[in-house]
């Protein structure tokens, strides 16, 4: 009963992209979007396996990953002490709860030269601007996580007469974990917008600075390229996040 | 109560000290003083050439806003109603929400050129997914009841969604709202950032060009001001919808 619902779903979606990059590619293919503006998909992706079969922006590529690998741990470790600090004090996470639902409204990464100042043109300062945009969301959701663990768990432990530490490890973090999965993934996910901002700014190397740099040389293939490689990287690591988490609430029987 | 404004002015008190101690730490090239930053931020507020720049943005933001809720709540009723579109839909509109849509500036540039259309794509390609997907879930999430009720009553699609559904799923899609009007801001400022000519981004990158401390922290702070003032009512209207509504 179930199956063939999925794999009609997964079809339909299938077809559903598929077509939307043949019109994308008959469109650029038949000059209705121009060449200046926008290559076919097939000539990104051609431009792409030509990058990545050359190996000459291999340095940007691992430049940026190193960055967003090292900005994701930051923000996700501080942000989940952070957060469990807040949550343990109701009174001054209560007047931060606006404050910090505003803090995505703000292109944090104005602060990104200040930044360069203090740490120079190089990878420090990328990696505390991913980091310093990536942590809100993980503090949000750790709060939201330990918010919603529920009073019949938590008393389960207390009748199993666990100490703090174990009551901590044993119950309320895998009960809070559905939360603090989705505090992981959008950590990443603004690392690496705080991070591909500031190489667009200024860097001296990175995926960023690479689209930028062919972006004002009117180089649209290694641009597209490029972009194409982001976007397929950043796709991969958040379905693979997505999919953990939704694991995780379906196992705890949480939205 | 009176204790909630005390918390409030503790968190103030201790914020601007932090703020302090970080400026004797780093230096004035890094963090200007919480002090000169005010009074920069009271000047700014005092010229009629900053209030131009502010009504460049609050037009693009407001448009953006208005093209994202519109786009967004038909797109997640829309996908809310039908089962099988929904489910196809879901996962590429998680995508498209996740993504990093500051990476795609150099295409809106190629298709919207310099001004306030660029601006207002921006806006609206952050804004208009976390809509629909918010609206999406939230009728998802009706009761079953209510649509059976709707069946039984032989409703058209139409009246349905007007007089059921969408009152039925008014918290979650005004939550949806929040989260993509803030979104949509931070979109038309990038938008700004990377392809204006005015407005507060344009200000902000020609004082991130000169290197102006002050400048930078004191647009920031009104930017902080203003989000979070939006956000506060935003979210006073929602807990209205859930209550009162």
């Amino acid at each position: 009963m179930w199956r063939p619902h999925i794999s009609k779903v997964g079809a339909a979606r299938t077809a559903f992209v598929v077509a939307v990059f043949a019109i994308l590619e008959l469109l650029c293919r038949l000059d209705i979007i121009n060449r200046v503006t926008m290559i076919p998909p097939s000539e990104m992706v051609a431009s792409l396996a030509a990058i990545l079969a050359s190996g000459r922006f291999n340095n940007d590529i691992f430049f940026t990953l190193y960055n967003i690998v090292a900005a994701a741990i930051l923000a996700t470790v501080l942000g989940f002490f952070i957060g469990a600090g807040l949550h343990a004090v109701p009174r001054l996470r209560q007047p931060l709860v606006p404050l910090l639902s505003a803090y995505y409204a703000v292109p944090t990464f104005v602060f990104y030269p200040l930044l360069i100042v203090a740490f120079g043109v190089g990878r420090s300062a990328l990696i505390v601007m991913g980091a310093l945009f990536g942590i809100v969301a993980m503090i949000v959701n750790t709060t939201l996580g330990l918010d919603h663990v529920p009073p019949a768990v938590e008393r389960t432990g207390a009748i199993l007469r666990l100490d703090r530490l174990r009551a901590l490890v044993l119950v309320r973090l895998p009960a809070a974990a559905p939360h603090l999965v989705t505090g992981v993934k959008l950590a990443v996910a603004y690392s690496v917008i705080g991070i591909v901002a500031g190489e667009f700014i200024l860097a001296t190397a990175g995926i960023g600075k690479r689209i930028a740099f062919s972006y004002d040389n009117f180089d649209n293939r290694t641009m597209y390229g490029m972009l194409l490689l982001l976007l397929i990287g950043v796709m991969v690591v958040n379905g693979a996040l997505s999919a953990w988490e939704k694991r995780l609430h379906r196992r705890f029987g949480q939205r | 109560m009176t204790s909630r404004r005390l918390d409030y002015v503790l968190l103030a008190a201790g914020f601007l000290a932090l703020w302090q101690l970080l400026h004797w730490a780093v230096g004035p090239d890094v963090v200007s003083s919480p002090w000169a930053t005010i009074a920069r931020a009271a000047a700014l507020l005092g010229t009629s050439t900053f209030w131009g720049h502010v009504n460049a943005t609050l037009t693009a933001f407001a448009l953006a806003s208005v093209i994202s809720i519109a786009g967004g709540i038909a797109l997640g009723l829309w996908l809310g109603l039908f089962r099988f579109a929904g489910d196809v839909a879901d996962p590429i509109l998680g995508t498209l929400y996740s993504i990093p849509k500051i990476t795609l500036y150099p295409i809106i540039l190629l298709c919207f050129g310099l001004g306030i259309s660029a601006k207002i794509a921006f806006g609206v390609i952050h804004g208009v997914f976390p809509i629909a997907i918010f609206t999406m879930n939230a009728v998802r999430n009706v009761a079953p009841v209510f649509r059976r009720t709707a069946l039984v009553m032989q409703l058209s699609a139409v009246t349905t969604a007007a007089t059921i559904m969408a009152p039925a799923a008014l918290p979650e899609i005004l939550a949806g709202i929040r989260v993509g009007v803030a979104l949509t801001l931070l979109g038309t400022l990038i938008g700004e950032l990377f392809a204006a000519t005015s407005g507060i981004g344009f200000v902000l990158i020609r004082a991130m060009d000169t290197h102006a401390v002050v400048d930078i922290l004191a647009i920031t702070l009104l930017l902080f001001c203003f989000a979070a003032a939006v956000n506060s009512s935003l979210r006073l209207i929602e807990r209205w919808a859930r209550h009162g509504g």
